[in-house]
């Protein structure tokens, strides 16, 4: 026989919020419970993630230090002064974390809006468009800094950087928003399949890892191919990077125009995005 | 329970006809037919990009880093511009990915997400036909981005004898071993979490199997593990070809890539109704 | 020779026995139904007469084949209607029904006419050029059951062919059955609609836990195990249980959460004794004996929780 339920206490216990307080605590921290929705949904793949975060390092130390490294050094004496390894792992560092941006706001965003429509169910509670958009930054950006804080952490074991190049991972994971933002606002903009990111992951994320001064120093290429750093969030990210990690002259102009194209891009980014989450999710 | 009785399969003579009776209408051609429709219907730039992810590659790699490395050792230890030594392991690469992508997360997509072998096999159409159809699809789409790619190497004059004609039918032999062997281990997962994991698998196997690099860099033991790689021969055996320089090795290459294969569709095969009927 | 002969039919996943010793024939141009809810075994049993999951143990005829030996000729005379729609998302509404008949390895001369008529047959003419994705739930479900029509099969498997339908659609649906029926098309039916299996159903077995518990004629079945009426009282859930003690000696009860149900030969007069002992109901129904009151009985649950 079917148990029978409390209907009483199940409809008014007298122990949920007041409708009022809800909506306050809502308003205040509706962008903290979309994150912490979306990190707790992370759990499903956080061993393969930790798995290829942990080993995408050491794979990377392994092919440049001993093996791409050593052509490099025979041939040319290292980049800039520096043996290879050390002018090629803090773009690594920063480019691994830019290009996780291409997995954690494609598809996830178009599922959001088109297959699991988990974010019509969060836009029905208190939160509105701004929070959902804004708590999954935050949430990608927790990821972004885990992902960089185990890099980091390979590299010091590796004794490829020292500890004082700490705030390279903030700068990493500033890169990766900068450039996840965009991303996201054009996810949210996809009715259909989502063919463009198979575009999206071969004509920008993969032409900028390879042509955006990770592997040689953007000046080596023709100038007519120079502007693809210019754009790229990784480029920008890559050259503060290698200013903390081995003191790569960088005057401290250009350190701030770096910064400044990062939090731009995010910010135009959010704003759109933000935009973009409202205009779908009123409809 | 002792009512229960075995369900009794066909086996001894003619074992090998009626197996192939009981999972086959002979009728492989439809899949295949759907395959082109399919790509009729699609956006061709998707199917265009496909082609210039190991172009960016080679310009990149062979050509940016390549000035800061300058010639390396080829076949036979004649030395050959970088550009030269990675384009052929980048066609080895790109018929490996190509091939493992279309046998497992393709196939593991349609299996559990569009259930459209749900549908195919609710026709008279058996295993056997879906997998050899998807299978030739495969490799009609490895020979596309091939025959491309060895175009661009040849128009970058970084193939320098007629035998490079010969890496468009040996990208799809290397395909053929990795969609074969990539069939048979996707019928042992469940979820797409697991599918993370071939991806894992094979990044250290890209890096490290000659294609960047020659192994003489690593102690004499981790060559040894690199040489047992499938890759590693790929690479070796299209960089041969890309100059026209054979030696004894070539055979064991091609031979390791024909026993790859035979050993991957006999796996498949023995796998087909646990990847398909469940 | 009947349509299919199962004798002790099992299937095992793991440790739980989805089908457990089932057997049971089905007659040509019978209309046959599998009843039961979520988890019976109904879909598993209809995917092993197609063939596309292996049995356990157990021994299974579809006109006369054995499916896993003889897949394709068994298969060549099913047309199976799946419990979710599985089209192929990258082909047209009218490229789905054409590649399917290609997949029986028929040729286009055929198949073009006669994707015309089912599409015609399933009012989606106009539709014959769109995207699948683009199409409504309820037009998939008719494309889904035209595609299954392609090779003009002898015998139809449906898994619950109008779960997700709106009322007027499956009232549609029945009476295109019920029209293939009449041709002498045999149709297995799995259901856990009570009204669909007494509009559809010539005769139907009752699964639960992978068993059957019973089997018949619907109005056979509902002889059997019901009586002609059901009174249905609510009295608040609170209540419900309270008061069963003071109804027992109006016959078989069942308490559901939501409601008392009273087995009576003539319910408008054991509502008249029920007020007459001062209960009062919050409201009250007489209604005529269903499957769903024989579902209760065999198993002591409602069909559809």
């Amino acid at each position: 026989m079917t148990d029978f339920v409390d209907t009483n206490a199940l409809a008014y216990s007298g122990r949920a919020l007041q409708p009022a307080r809800q909506a306050e605590l809502t308003r205040r921290w509706g962008w903290w419970y979309q994150a912490e929705w979306r990190l707790i949904g992370m759990k499903a793949y956080w061993s393969s993630a930790v798995g290829t975060a942990l080993l995408t390092p050491v794979l990377y130390l392994i092919a440049m230090g001993v093996g791409l490294g050593t052509l490099v050094d025979a041939g040319s004496g290292g980049v800039g002064g520096v043996p290879y390894l050390t002018f090629v792992a803090p773009g690594l560092l920063v480019s691994t974390v830019v290009m996780s941006a291409g997995s954690e706001l494609t598809f996830p965003v178009m599922d959001g809006f088109k297959w699991s429509k988990l974010y019509f169910a969060r836009s029905a509670t208190a939160a509105s468009a701004l929070q959902v958009s804004i708590g999954e930054l935050v949430a990608v950006g927790v990821r972004f800094l885990g992902e960089a804080v185990i890099f980091w952490l390979v590299l010091i074991v590796a004794g490829v950087v020292g500890f004082g190049s700490w705030p390279m991972v903030l700068v990493a994971a500033l890169a990766g928003l900068s450039f996840g933002a965009p991303l996201m606002a054009y996810a949210a903009t996809l009715e259909e399949e989502g063919f463009q990111f198979s575009l999206v992951q071969r004509f920008v994320i993969a032409p900028m890892f390879l042509f955006a001064g990770t592997f040689f120093p953007l000046e080596s290429m023709p100038l007519y191919l120079q502007w693809i750093g210019w754009i790229s969030p990784m480029w920008h990210g890559t050259q503060i990077a290698r200013m903390l990690a081995y003191g790569m002259p960088l005057p401290w102009w250009m350190v701030l125009l770096h910064l400044l194209f990062l939090v731009a891009v995010l910010v135009v980014g959010a704003v759109l995005a933000i935009r973009f989450f409202t205009r779908r999710l009123a409809r | 329970m002792s009512t229960e009785q075995q369900v009794v399969r066909p086996a001894g003579r003619g074992a090998l006809a009626s197996w192939v009776a009981s999972n086959s209408s002979g009728n492989a051609r439809a899949v295949i037919e759907r395959g082109f429709r399919v790509i009729r219907n699609q956006n061709w730039i998707v199917i265009v990009s496909g082609f210039f992810e190991p172009v960016f590659y080679l310009l990149a790699m062979g050509f940016g880093l390549g000035q800061l490395i300058g010639d390396v050792p080829g076949p036979g230890g004649q030395p050959i511009s970088y550009a030269a030594f990675i384009a052929p392991a980048l066609l080895a690469t790109s018929a490996m990915n190509g091939a493992i992508y279309d046998s497992t997360w393709n196939v593991f997509f349609k299996l559990k997400f569009a259930k459209l072998y749900q549908g195919m096999l609710a026709t008279s159409m058996g295993p056997l036909d879906v997998a050899v159809g998807e299978i030739f699809m495969a490799l009609f789409r490895g020979f596309l981005y091939a025959l491309g790619f060895t175009a661009v190497i040849t128009i970058l004059g970084l193939a320098t004898s007629w035998w490079a004609l010969a890496m468009i039918p040996v990208a799809l032999l290397i395909a053929l071993g990795f969609a074969a062997l990539g069939m048979a281990v996707t019928s042992y997962f469940d979820t797409f979490q697991q599918m993370d994991w071939i991806n894992i698998a094979l990044l250290p196997m890209f890096m490290f199997s000659a294609t960047l690099f020659p192994i003489t860099v690593f102690p004499e033991a981790i060559q040894w593990f690199v040489m047992a790689l499938p890759l590693w021969h790929g690479v070796e055996l299209m960089r041969q070809l890309s100059v026209g320089h054979f030696e004894a090795s070539t055979w064991v290459h091609i031979g390791y890539f024909v026993a790859m294969s035979l050993v991957g569709i006999g796996f498949t095969t023995r796998r087909l109704r646990a990847l398909f009927l469940r | 020779m009947p349509v299919i002969e199962a004798r002790e039919l099992t299937k095992i996943y793991g440790e739980v026995r989805a089908v457990d010793q089932i057997s049971f024939e089905v007659a040509p141009g019978e209309s046959f139904g599998l009843l039961g809810p979520n988890g019976a075994g109904k879909s598993t049993t209809m995917r092993m007469i197609g063939g596309t999951s292996l049995r356990t143990s157990g021994t299974l005829l579809v006109n006369g084949l054995d499916p896993e030996v003889n897949g394709p000729e068994v298969r060549a005379n099913l047309g199976v209607v799946p419990q979710q729609d599985n089209l192929d998302n990258e082909l047209r509404a009218r490229e789905n029904l054409v590649m399917y008949g290609r997949y029986f390895g028929l040729p286009y001369s055929y198949l073009r006419p006669k994707a015309e008529e089912l599409l015609q047959f399933a009012q989606l003419t106009e539709k014959a050029a769109e995207k699948v994705d683009n199409l409504s739930g309820g037009m998939k479900r008719r494309l889904t059951i035209a595609r299954a029509l392609i090779n003009e099969p002898r015998v139809l498997l449906l898994d619950e062919p109008t779960t997700g339908l709106d009322p007027q659609a499956r009232h549609i649906l029945w009476d295109r059955l019920f029209r293939l029926k009449e041709q002498g098309v045999t149709l297995i039916v799995t259901t856990h609609f009570m009204d669909e299996a007494e509009q559809l159903c010539d005769r139907l077995i009752v699964m639960d836990h992978g068993r059957i518990v019973a089997g018949g004629s619907p109005a056979e079945l509902i002889r059997q195990y019901s009586t002609r009426e059901v009174l249905e009282l609510r009295f608040g859930s609170e209540r419900n249980a309270s008061l069963v003690d003071q109804l027992r000696d109006f016959g078989r009860l069942e308490v559901l959460p939501d409601r008392v149900l009273v087995y009576t030969e003539d319910g408008e007069a054991a509502l008249e004794a029920v007020r007459h002992r001062g209960l009062v109901p919050v409201t009250s129904l007489v209604r005529r004996s269903s499957l769903e009151d024989v579902f209760l009985r065999l198993t002591g649950r409602s069909l559809i929780d």
